[in-house]
């Protein structure tokens, strides 16, 4: 075989690959901007025949779907940017200052790493339940504070860093706080954009646990309120899908911004597929 | 005491709202949830009852279900997901560099979206019409239709396929990187001897690759033992006659639907201890062979 030919089948099996694994987000924008007897046609049209906006207006109409991307981006923005601040500076702590206990403490995150979400699920939704905060926004944000991911992260990334620069601050009678504040943070913007691209990712697509700690459907973020849909429409998949198209453009567009940012956090051991 | 919060007291501050919430919401939690698969407890409180949980589980038919479709799911998936990204990692290799990056793009955009949303659309691919897609693109070759998620039968067929036809993006994205790792004069040195394309794959780059591979198998597996979202969605949180119930899915039923938490923290800690021996076997795997 030629090596052109070669190099053009390669490029047709791996794209053809990489099509088949796109084609379920495809047809879940198709079937959520056809018309509803798109649904039922046979054989199916796999590509538009005619377009129409129907679902999204009867969706917006009828559920609260505008509230609850608000709700998700709040809670996932909300742990995002605690974990920033809260991240750094304990993975600073770790890299660079020496303490009592540090070993210790450090020993005890990394023992539960191995320990899957289902065991603390239930313990955890009892102390929510103790401190009254089921059915709270602060009940499914605060035991997102506990995620140790970023802290791992951030020692790595922290322990790169000279430490010339922190005793030249200290020298010239910098605080501890402003070392922390204006020589660390400004230099770890590369691991804080990954660590917030993850977390927001990881926090926008959570859904066991506010599954389990929310209530009130007005408080449900996007996920759990898209699974609340396949109960009230059940086989009206045009409704569906236009729910879960709301649900992915914004991660598609993130992902599109920031795409350097995901494969560098796979490489720092984020999998997720 | 002044001395020492004067040395170490900002230490302290810095990791204290971290270590706070992971004291709270995992340490506590963790030992909690261990004690609790000891205790009978129910939404109104229990009594320590020893290992009767356990006990209970070996005897329960729905919880051995639980485990089997587990497994099932978590060896096909496992085995079909590096399979794949190996092959996609050693396809796209010989690229240049700008094609492996257009093509892990490619690869790891599918990932982006929630579990939620993905199930969602392979119920409706998967529905048992025969309008719905799979039994439509199916009937072109004269097979089908199929109940798929409505037939006890081939409801944890379609759980599978669900996730076994997508590229898992995150492993190509991980052998790519460990390829460029490669030492070169391996290969050189299966030139000379006249190796083949595939001898060298085989023989150089499969073994070579074993930390990764050991790696993604960890990750992956633990990932599939965790499956829950799609049994939720696809088939209404267990299938018709539970034939997709997951271990994931009892928890969730076990405790949320009929408040027994002593029993749901039972089964959440075999699903710990089967997290823990995968583990321990795979890495004894990796062991056993000849380091590179």
């Amino acid at each position: 075989m030629l090596p052109s030919t070669r190099a053009l089948s390669l490029h047709v099996v791996l794209l053809a690959a990489g099509l088949l694994s796109l084609f379920p987000l495809y047809w879940l924008f198709l079937t959520s901007i056809s018309p509803a007897q798109f649904v039922v046609r046979v054989p199916p049209e796999l590509v538009p025949q005619e377009f129409t906006l129907r679902n999204y207006q009867r969706l917006f109409e009828t559920t609260p779907v505008v509230r609850w991307v608000v709700n998700s981006v709040a809670i996932a923005g909300a742990v995002t940017a605690f974990h920033l601040l809260f991240d750094s500076m304990a993975g600073y702590a770790f890299a660079k200052r020496r303490f009592p206990g540090k070993n210790l403490m450090f020993w005890l995150v990394v023992s539960t790493l191995t320990v899957p979400a289902q065991v603390t699920l239930i313990p955890v939704f009892l102390i929510l339940r103790s401190l009254n905060l089921l059915d709270t926004y602060p009940g499914v944000i605060l035991p997102g504070l506990a995620d140790v991911f970023g802290v791992f992260l951030m020692r790595q990334y922290i322990q790169t860093l000279p430490t010339d620069l922190e005793n030249a601050a200290r020298v010239d009678g910098a605080s501890e706080w402003q070392v922390y504040r204006h020589i660390i943070l400004p230099l770890c913007t590369p691991a804080l954009a990954v660590l917030a691209i993850f977390t927001f990712q990881r926090y926008w697509n959570a859904f066991i646990f506010p599954l389990v700690i929310l209530r009130d459907s007005g408080k449900y973020p996007l996920q759990v309120g898209l699974a609340t849909l396949q109960g009230e429409f059940n086989t009206d998949y045009g409704m569906l899908m236009t729910g879960a198209a709301i649900g992915a453009i914004p991660m598609i567009l993130v992902f599109f911004a920031f795409q350097r940012y995901f494969v560098a956090g796979i490489r720092i051991g984020a999998v997720k597929g | 005491m002044t001395r020492f919060v004067a040395r170490h007291g900002w230490s302290y501050l810095f990791v204290l709202p971290t270590f706070a919430f992971f004291t709270l919401f995992t340490l506590l939690p963790v030992v909690e949830g261990f004690l609790l698969s000891l205790q009978n407890a129910t939404v109104a409180g229990g009594d320590w009852v020893g290992l009767a949980n356990f006990a209970t589980l070996t005897q329960d038919p729905l919880f051995h279900q639980a485990v089997g479709n587990t497994v099932l799911y978590t060896i096909v998936v496992v085995a079909a997901q590096i399979s794949l990204a190996l092959v996609i990692a050693s396809l796209i290799q010989p690229l240049p560099s700008r094609g492996r990056t257009f093509y892990r793009a490619l690869f790891y955009l599918p990932l982006v979206n929630s579990a939620i949303l993905v199930a969602m659309v392979w119920r409706w691919i998967f529905n048992p019409n025969p309008f719905g897609l799979a039994n439509a693109i199916l009937s072109i070759l004269g097979l089908g239709p199929y109940r798929w998620i409505g037939s006890s039968d081939e409801a944890m067929l379609a759980v599978i396929l669900s996730t076994v036809l997508i590229i898992p993006g995150g492993g190509v994205v991980l052998y790519s990187a460990a390829m460029g790792g490669l030492p070169k004069e391996l290969y050189e040195a299966a030139d000379v001897e006249g190796a083949g394309a595939i001898a060298k794959w085989r023989y150089i780059t499969v073994p070579l690759l074993k930390p990764t591979t050991l790696y993604l198998m960890v990750v992956y597996t633990i990932l599939a033992f965790q499956v829950f979202e799609r049994v939720y969605i696809m088939t209404n949180g267990g299938g018709p006659n539970n034939a997709t119930m997951t271990i994931v899915q009892l928890i969730y039923n076990t405790a949320f639907q009929f408040g027994r938490y002593g029993l749901a923290s039972a089964q959440a800690v075999v699903l710990f201890l089967m997290a823990v021996a995968v583990a321990v076997l795979q890495f004894r795997w990796l062991r056993s062979d000849v380091e590179y």
